[in-house]
């Protein structure tokens, strides 16, 4: 299986760390040659330095041969834009797509984007961990 | 009526105080401090604060009344994009205009039916190829809704078409003579127009139908 990481950040590098690990065939750009890095000396898939909203960066990337797409860069209109463009001029079957912003999110994923929210995640675990703090008697009271 | 400028650079912060001077109500959307305070002092209240890609930012603005038109004008493609999108399709705004920064992008707008479309940097080429001809073909307009574009054709002499009548031309399906352009002079082209050494002649074609054109007017 190939896969596509566009957005080489925390998220992005840890995505293709693990893809490659799990036997993923992993290209990844980014539009800065030094979040190679992330990706540790040893990294045996691709890596390419452009703008994920290039439309040639992408073919060099082999978005027409791949099954998955993850975009994952730290701005959410390009990830967006990227995912729109994977899925609809593309065809590529499953396209993930970061978007922090919870009211982007909804619109998006309304529209046919798989989309994964951090920021909703992290509200839901959060208020699950104070509610978890309280004694069930006390959240009783209260209510 | 009622239009939102998203992005208060040269060219929305123009827009805007050219929407206005027409006696149009505006609301006019940077993210920038500096810009912002700066559009301030002209614009007053007229002007928010704000990224315009965020929804209660539009929605602060009055885009769920929902204004006339939206003018998507930032410095950044991806955001134009985003923005026409939510007016469009979650607001119901009837009218969107975006622009292109980079005209590599143009083909997402197209893509995702983001229509019109304004490209500096495209209408500029345009201009240079009309002023400046390197291509036999030069393309005049597009018109992207109804997929037909607007093209310049000179004739020289050694066009096959050179003293041929239109109505004797092979021309392909999907393409038109428009006019004949003749020492400064434009007539619409007829059947019995004859083509001259000289002539700027409009056609509007379906786009991938230049090369045949291109052949029955110029053979090359």
């Amino acid at each position: 299986m190939k896969a596509l990481i566009v957005g080489c950040g925390r998220v992005g590098s840890s995505i293709a760390l693990q893809l490659q690990q799990e036997g993923w065939e992993v290209t990844v750009v980014d539009e800065n040659e030094d979040a190679l890095a992330r990706l540790g000396e040893r990294w045996p898939g691709i890596f390419l330095v452009g703008q994920g909203i290039d439309v040639d960066v992408l073919r060099e990337a082999g978005i027409e041969e791949a099954d998955a797409v993850v975009a994952a860069t730290d701005g959410d209109n390009t990830n967006i834009l990227v995912g729109q463009v994977a899925q609809k001029r593309f065809d590529v079957g499953c396209v993930v797509v970061r978007i922090l912003d919870p009211a982007r999110a909804d619109f998006y994923s309304e529209r046919g984007l798989r989309v994964v929210c951090p920021t909703k995640t992290a509200i839901d675990t959060l208020m699950g961990a104070v509610r978890s703090c309280v004694p069930a008697n006390v959240a009783r009271v209260t209510l | 009526m009622y239009a939102i400028v998203a992005g208060g650079g040269k060219v929305g912060a123009n827009v805007a105080r050219s929407l206005l001077r027409l006696g149009n109500e505006v609301t006019l959307i940077e993210q920038r401090r500096d810009r912002f305070e700066r559009l301030e002092e002209e614009f007053e209240h007229q002007v928010q604060r704000g990224d315009a890609t965020e929804l209660h930012v539009l929605e602060r603005a009055g885009v769920a009344r929902p204004p006339d038109i939206v003018l998507a004008l930032t410095g950044d493609d991806e955001d134009n994009l985003v923005i026409a999108q939510l007016a469009k399709e979650k607001y119901g705004v009837p009218q969107v205009i975006a622009r292109v920064n980079d005209p590599r992008n143009q083909a997402h707008f197209d893509l995702l039916g983001i229509s019109p479309t304004v490209c500096a940097a495209s209408s500029i080429m345009a201009l240079v190829e009309h002023e400046v001809p390197e291509h036999e073909i030069i393309h005049l307009l597009e018109l992207r809704k109804e997929n037909l574009e607007i093209v310049e054709v000179q004739i020289d002499r050694d066009s096959p078409s050179a003293g041929k009548r239109v109505e004797n031309l092979d021309l392909p399906d999907g393409a038109r003579l428009i006019s004949v352009m003749r020492g400064g002079h434009a007539e619409i082209a007829v059947g019995a127009t004859q083509l001259e050494e000289g002539d700027q002649v409009l056609a509007i074609l379906e786009p991938g139908k230049e090369d045949e054109l291109r052949r029955v007017l110029l053979r090359r």
